[in-house]
């Protein structure tokens, strides 16, 4: 029998769990690693700094469903991929994360370039690995896929000691995986979906409020046909938009602390919440003791410690989204037949009316140059086809109140870690994973230059990535708070004199492009899409441009301040 | 309310396991009272035997989360009133001649055994459940006690079920 080594194992194992790409940055413990790639028709896109390689894995995990793989080295490369590990964490991504270590001999000598990235990554990885022999390396890989993948998805870390890689193993050695521990619920209780059915045909004024969950378990379609045939309107989280079509007549957009207003007062008013895959984050639900205060509650969700975990839960479903939502539709179908009371055919007017009234507006008529106008172009000029990726801040939100999504997997943004320096680089992953789409980050001034090196990524891997700057010389968000609850103290949050974006990405060799006319903007963004390579367009919006509406932290999400 | 929680979770035994579980509670902001680790009659499981004071909401929620950690196989949270516990302590506490058989009386009232004798001091090994392990140690206070180890909890159902 053929041996080879554990880093030629390691390539075999990721070909054979369908791995088609890396992101990954070199050093010397897994030297081995990158001479087994050298022969293999694995991509690998060399990033610039490890935390761009573990976010681009996870942009590619998103936009794609399949599982990310990002690789670094011991010690710094490992840490350097923590913030993009706790990222894909919180918002529930599939990624295999795979780090070297120092020599099984030395770990716990603080050897050169060791660090303890299993206990470091245990409380922001779904499982981790330290290899110790060997032998364990193909039940490992598969086992991380696996677990990855499944159930409530997640980051897994695997760490490889070089020695590990460069020992031999039998080239057949065949993965033995035992996960005794790990079974979740895919099927949701007949009776609870029964149940559910009945709160459903009682309710006057139901919602749905659908999250990442629903794209997560490609439950889109049979969501968006059940609220169809149950005439429900549809809010959704941050992570859930485009799993319903923001155009659809039925939609009430994103709710929470800059969600829509006919979103929040929906929520207020209704007397049933369909929840699937939300984990009722506190973004959404402002103070919870006020949240949704008339409302029957049901629940669907994989993980069942989401369940009662932040609201309280009269119904609660375990199981995967989709599977759950096809029983729930057949349910419905058989005792209610789509029939609406009286009472709901009230209510669906109301929520037209809520739509109209309170519909979001900026200043349209204004003659200086608006972020939610540029937002607004950007998706007439893509049709509302492209994948938008964002940074974190004002323009985040301001993308997702102004951009129409209609399908999942078409916004990518950092939901529950918030993590400035995100958008680009996850672009660069979803623009590998989609070469035949437009990828764009939406970004702010400050959250792009947080993974700036990454320009060189997509430069020198032909990744014709599109970023629009919207350059408000602030850290915006921040400013905004400073603004609205800290008396105009702008502390230290301009940073209007940080660098010229448009020399800088052309220093990259992309091409960069300035805009401060309204004017200018619709030619310009044309432009940037026709161009085959990195395009970054610098919009100098106004500069102390709110987000509207805002729920103050820790107010009921009924109390917006709005604009005038 | 906040009450004392008896946790048995059966684990895999690789290294590891138990660093991700007190890591959870630690997490959480739960303060362990006591812990004991030991394999089971199956070398490749190891049981955990934790108490935790917590409101009953948040013990449930941290149930839910040690669930989810893939080495667990098995959690119970056992029910006081129908269980055997255990727990051994080994307490060194002064003696001389003049106290010497006072402390042992009262040891054999309490049907612990001495496992060392010194000049200056006694080992006492007790084993029983925590009423008697806090009894024995009021009595023995006001000799002056030089060391006291627990072993921490072990707890086991009553009755043939597992
Ligand atoms: C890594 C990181 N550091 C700090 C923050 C806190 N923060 C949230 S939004 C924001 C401002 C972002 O500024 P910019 O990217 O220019 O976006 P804008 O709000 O101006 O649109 C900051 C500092 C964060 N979310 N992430
Ligand atoms: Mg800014």
């Amino acid at each position: 029998m053929g041996k080879i080594t554990g880093a030629q194992m390691l390539i075999k194992c990721l070909k054979e769990s369908g791995v088609e790409v890396i992101f990954g940055f070199p050093g010397g413990v897994v030297i081995p690693i990158y001479d087994a790639l050298y022969d293999s028709d694995i991509r690998h896109i060399l990033v610039r700094h490890e935390q761009g390689a573990a976010h681009a894995a996870d942009g590619y995990a998103r936009s794609t469903g399949k599982t990310g793989v990002c690789l670094a080295t011991s010690g710094p490369g490992a840490t350097n991929l923590i913030t993009g590990i706790a990222n894909a964490y919180m918002d529930s991504i599939p990624v295999v994360a795979i780090t070297g270590q120092v020599a099984t001999h030395v770990i716990g000598t603080d050897a050169f370039q060791e660090a303890d990235i299993t206990g470091i990554t245990a409380p922001i990885t779904k499982h981790n690995y330290l290899i110790k022999d060997i032998k364990e390396l193909p039940a490992v890989i598969k086992e991380a896929f696996y677990i990855a993948s499944t159930g409530r998805p997640g980051p897994v870390l695997i760490d490889i000691p070089v020695d590990i890689s460069k020992g031999y193993i039998d080239e057949n050695l065949k993965a033995d995986i035992d996960v005794e521990g790990y079974k979740p619920t895919y099927k949701g209780n007949p009776r609870q979906i029964i149940q559910a059915v009945k709160k459903i045909q009682e309710s006057k004024k139901p919602v749905i409020f659908a999250g990442g969950g629903v794209t997560s378990s490609e439950a889109a379609e049979v969501l968006t046909e059940f609220a169809e045939i149950a005439h429900i309107p549809v809010i959704t989280s941050l992570t859930g938009k485009g799993v319903f079509p923001d155009t659809s007549d039925l939609s009430l957009g994103m709710a929470g602390m800059h969600g829509t207003k006919y979103a929040n007062l929906a929520f207020t008013q209704t007397d049933l919440i369909i929840a699937v895959g939300v984990r009722f984050d506190d973004r959404v639900t402002g103070k919870l003791s006020e949240f949704a205060k008339n409302a029957v509650v049901i629940h669907i969700d994989i993980d069942p410690a989401e369940i009662g975990k932040n609201v309280r839960v009269d119904v609660p479903i375990v199981g995967d989204a989709k599977n759950v939502l096809s029983d729930l539709k057949t349910k419905y179908l058989e005792i209610v037949k789509g029939k609406i009371s009286p009472e709901q055919a009230a209510w669906l007017e109301n929520i037209a009316s809520l739509k109209s009234k309170c519909a979001l507006r900026y200043d349209r008529d204004s003659d200086a140059l608006k972020p939610a106008y540029i937002i607004e172009k950007i998706y007439e000029l893509t049709k509302g086809e492209a994948i938008i990726c964002t940074e974190v801040g004002q323009h985040q939100m301001w993308t997702a109140q102004y951009y129409k999504f209609t399908r999942p997997r078409t916004l990518i943004s950092s939901g529950g870690l918030g993590t400035m320096g995100f958008g680009f680089p996850a672009a660069i992953g979803a623009k590998v994973g989609n070469p035949d789409k437009t990828v764009i980050d939406i970004a702010g001034d400050g959250s792009i230059q947080m993974n700036v090196q990454e320009f060189a990524t997509a430069v020198s891997n032909k990744i014709p990535v599109k970023i629009m700057v919207i350059n408000n010389g602030y850290l915006g968000m921040v400013r905004q708070w400073q603004e609205f609850f800290w008396n105009k103290r702008y502390s230290h949050t301009n940073i209007a004199d940080s660098v010229d974006f448009v020399k800088l990405v052309e220093a990259y060799g992309g091409t960069g492009f300035r805009v401060k006319e309204k004017d200018e903007v619709e030619s310009t963004i044309k432009k940037a899409l026709e161009i085959d390579n990195l395009v970054l367009v610098d919009f100098w919006v106004e500069r102390e441009e709110n987000v509207y509406p805002m729920v103050p932290s820790g107010s009921a999400i009924d109390q917006m301040i709005e604009c005038d | 309310m906040s009450s004392s929680h008896i946790i048995s979770v059966l684990v895999e035994n690789k290294s590891g396991v138990l660093a991700k579980i007190s890591g959870l509670f630690s997490r959480r902001g739960f303060n362990i009272e006591s812990l004991a680790v030991g394999t089971t009659d199956d070398e490749k499981i190891s049981r955990i035997t934790l108490v935790v004071k917590a409101e009953n909401h948040s013990i449930e929620q941290i149930v839910k989360q040690l669930h989810k950690l893939i080495n667990v196989l098995k959690i119970q949270e056992l029910d006081p009133s129908n269980i055997v516990e255990r727990e051994l302590v080994l307490i060194k506490v002064n003696s001389d001649n003049n106290t010497r058989a006072e402390i042992l009386e009262i040891a054999s009232i309490f049907r612990a055994s001495v496992v060392d004798v010194a000049k200056k001091s006694l080992v006492i090994e007790i084993t029983g459940n925590s009423k008697k392990v806090e009894g024995i140690e009021d009595l023995l206070k006001p000799y002056g006690i030089i060391e006291l180890v627990r072993t921490g909890k072990i707890a086991i159902s009553r009755g043939s079920k597992k």
